[in-house]
C-alpha cells in the first residue's frame, strides 16, 4: 500500500486529494494535512467583506467529506520535510503539528511515498510596517484574505455606511499592501463591490474611491495584462479597467510600493522614485505571498532547505529558474509536471509551486526598489494543476514508476474569470474573461502574446450570473456532492 | 445636469482622459435581461470551449 501526503486543504490541494482518492481507491492511502478545520471557497469571500453573504455561506466542515472519501485527514500544519527519511530510516517523512483543539502543539511524523506540496501562501502582512505581524492583519486595514477577515471588513463597512448616511464624508482606500502582491484582481473585485453597496445604501456621493497598487499600469492583474477581441478590435485590458474606473468614478494610484500603514494613512513610493502618501477611512489592502516556511533536513539532519525551497519559501519544481532578465524570458520556462528536480516523488501545486520569474514584466523604481506584480497561481489553473499532479502520482502508483508525468503548462493553459463588480440577482454586474494561454507565448502569438479567438472580456449581468452559479458548483463539487466529478476545475 | 453615463467623471488632461466611457445603450443592455441572457449562453459557450483547451 502507498502513501499520498497532501499538505494543504485549499482549492488545489482539496482537488488533488479527493481526485488521488477517487482514483486510488482503498488500496491505498491518501492524507490531508491541513491547519484548518473548514474549506472555504476563497473568490466569494468578496461578497462577505460587504455583507452579501455569510462566512457560513463560503466554508464548510472538511472532517466529514474526508471522511466519506475515504481521506486520512489530520487538521495540522506541515513543519518540515526529510525526503530521505533520517538516520534510522530510509523512509521519506513529513513532521506535522496539530492545531486540532486538544490536540495542539502535538508532533507527528508521517511516511510517505510520494507527497504534494499545496500549503498556499503566508500571508505575509508582516512585510509592511504597520499592515500587520507576520500573517497576522493590523489593526489599520482589512482584508478579505479568510473568511473571518472578510466578516471583519464587513463589519466596518457597515460602520462607515452609518457614518456616511450621518452626513460624514469617508475616503475608502483599495488595492495591494506592498510592491511584490500579487492578486489585484481580489481587490478590484472589491473596490467594485463596495462601491456597489454604496450605491445601493444611498450614500455613493458621500464616498471618495481610491485604486492603490503595484500594477505598472491599470488592467495588468499580475499577468501582464490581456488584449481582448472586441467590437472587431484587440482591445488591451488597460483601457477596459481605465473605462470602468472612470465610469464608476474610482481614482486610482498605479506603480505603488506601499511601504508603511498607520492609522488613517499609507506611505508608497512610486515606480518614477517619489514618495507619497494617502489618507483613509477605511482600507482594504492585499499582503503579498510567501511560502509558509517549510524547513528540509536531509538524512544527517543537515539543513537542506534551500536545495528544495526557492529564497521566497515556494517549492521547486521543473520550471527554468535560470532565464534571467526579462528580455531572456520563454514560455517555455514555465512547470510542466511540478515534480521537485531533486527528488522525484516531490510536486506542488497552486501557490506552493514556485514560478520561474514573474509574468508582468519586473520594475524598479530608481531607488532600486522592486515594483511588479507577482504572478498568480490562483482559481482555475490552480485547480487544473492540482488534479494533474494528483492524475502524475496515481499512474505512478498504479502502473509503476516508469509511468510518464502529466502536463499542465500555465502557458499552455487558459483560463476562465469572472471578476465581480456587484452583487444582485438584477442590477448585479461582473467582469466575465476568458484568457489564453495564462502565460503569455510572444513566439507562437507575436504582438499580444495571446491567442485573441479565446481572450474575450465583457461586463454585464450574465457574468453576475456565471459568478453566482459558480459559487453554488464549487461548493457542490468541494463537498464531493452528486456528479462532482463532472464540473471542471 | 444630464447624467452622462461617466462622463462627467473624465477630467480634462488628467490620468483619465484618454479612456473609453459606455453609452446609455451600451449600460441599458448591461442589466437588459434578454439580452443578457443571450450572453449568458454566448460566454459560457467561450468559457467551456477555453477550459476545454485548458484539460
Amino acid at each position: 500500500m502507498a502513501r499520498l501526503i497532501v499538505l494543504g486543504g485549499g482549492v488545489s490541494g482539496h482537488t488533488a486529494a479527493t481526485f488521488a482518492a477517487k482514483w486510488l481507491g482503498s488500496a491505498h492511502e491518501v492524507v490531508v494535512v491541513t491547519p484548518n478545520a473548514k474549506w472555504n471557497w476563497i473568490p466569494s469571500n468578496i461578497w462577505v467583506g460587504v455583507g452579501q453573504m455569510s462566512k457560513e455561506e463560503v466554508t464548510f466542515d472538511l472532517a466529514p467529506v474526508y471522511a466519506k472519501a475515504g481521506i486520512t485527514y489530520k487538521q495540522a500544519k506541515a513543519v518540515s520535510l526529510n525526503p530521505a527519511g533520517n538516520e534510522s530510516s530510509d523512509k521519506p517523512f513529513v513532521t506535522i503539528e496539530f492545531t486540532e483543539e486538544g490536540r495542539a502543539g502535538e508532533s507527528e511524523n508521517i511516511e510517505y511515498d510520494y507527497v504534494i506540496n499545496a500549503t498556499g501562501p503566508k500571508l505575509n502582512f508582516g512585510a509592511t510596517p504597520g499592515l500587520g505581524l507576520g500573517d497576522k492583519l493590523g489593526e489599520y486595514t482589512v482584508s478579505v484574505c479568510t473568511p473571518d477577515h472578510a466578516t471583519h471588513a464587513a463589519d466596518e463597512l457597515k460602520k462607515c455606511i452609518k457614518k456616511m448616511k450621518a452626513g460624514e464624508r469617508q475616503k475608502f482606500l483599495i488595492g495591494t499592501g506592498h510592491g511584490l502582491c500579487t492578486c489585484q484582481g481580489a481587490a478590484f473585485e472589491y473596490i467594485f463591490n463596495i462601491e456597489h453597496e454604496l450605491k445601493k445604501a444611498g450614500v455613493r456621493d458621500m464616498a471618495d474611491l481610491k485604486w492603490i497598487s503595484n500594477e505598472s499600469f491599470l488592467g495588468d492583474f499580475g499577468v501582464g495584462g490581456l488584449h481582448m477581441k472586441s467590437m472587431g478590435f484587440a482591445v488591451s485590458s488597460k483601457i477596459f479597467a481605465e473605462s470602468l474606473f472612470t465610469e464608476r468614478n474610482v481614482d486610482w494610484i498605479i506603480g505603488a510600493h506601499v511601504n508603511k500603514v498607520e492609522a488613517g494613512k499609507v506611505h508608497y513610493e512610486l515606480l518614477d522614485g517619489d514618495m507619497g502618501e494617502e489618507e483613509f477611512d477605511f482600507s482594504m489592502l492585499i499582503p503579498p505571498f510567501a511560502g509558509v516556511g517549510l524547513k528540509a533536513y536531509g538524512k544527517d539532519s543537515a539543513d537542506i532547505t534551500d536545495t528544495i525551497f526557492a529564497p521566497n519559501g515556494f517549492l521547486k519544481v521543473d520550471a527554468n529558474y535560470g532565464a534571467g532578465a526579462y528580455e531572456n524570458w520563454k514560455a517555455s520556462d514555465w512547470p510542466q509536471t511540478y515534480q521537485n528536480p531533486t527528488y522525484a516523488n516531490m510536486f506542488a501545486c497552486g501557490i506552493a509551486f514556485a514560478p520561474p520569474h514573474p509574468i508582468s514584466k519586473p520594475m524598479k523604481s530608481p531607488n532600486g526598489t522592486p515594483i511588479g506584480p507577482t504572478p498568480p497561481r490562483t482559481g482555475m489553473p490552480s485547480g487544473i494543476i492540482g488534479k494533474t499532479v494528483a492524475h502524475s502520482i496515481c499512474d505512478r502508483i498504479l502502473k509503476g514508476e516508469d509511468a510518464p508525468l502529466h502536463e499542465a503548462s500555465m502557458a499552455h493553459m487558459g483560463a476562465a474569470c469572472v471578476a465581480s463588480a456587484g452583487k444582485g440577482l438584477f442590477n448585479g454586474t461582473a467582469a466575465a474573461m476568458t484568457i489564453y494561454p495564462v502565460v503569455p507565448d510572444f513566439d507562437k502569438y507575436p504582438g499580444t502574446g495571446r491567442d485573441t479567438e479565446y481572450t474575450f472580456g465583457e461586463i454585464g449581468l450574465a457574468g453576475h450570473w456565471i459568478k453566482h452559479i459558480l459559487h453554488h458548483l464549487f461548493m457542490h463539487k468541494a463537498q464531493l456532492r452528486v456528479g462532482w466529478t463532472l464540473i471542471p476545475e | 445636469m444630464a447624467q452622462k453615463h461617466g462622463e462627467e467623471n473624465i477630467k480634462a488632461y488628467s490620468k483619465n482622459f484618454t479612456t473609453m466611457t459606455p453609452g446609455p445603450f451600451a449600460k441599458w443592455l448591461r442589466t437588459n435581461l434578454i439580452f443578457q441572457f443571450i450572453r449568458f449562453i454566448v460566454i459560457n459557450i467561450k468559457m467551456l470551449v477555453v477550459v476545454g483547451k485548458g484539460h
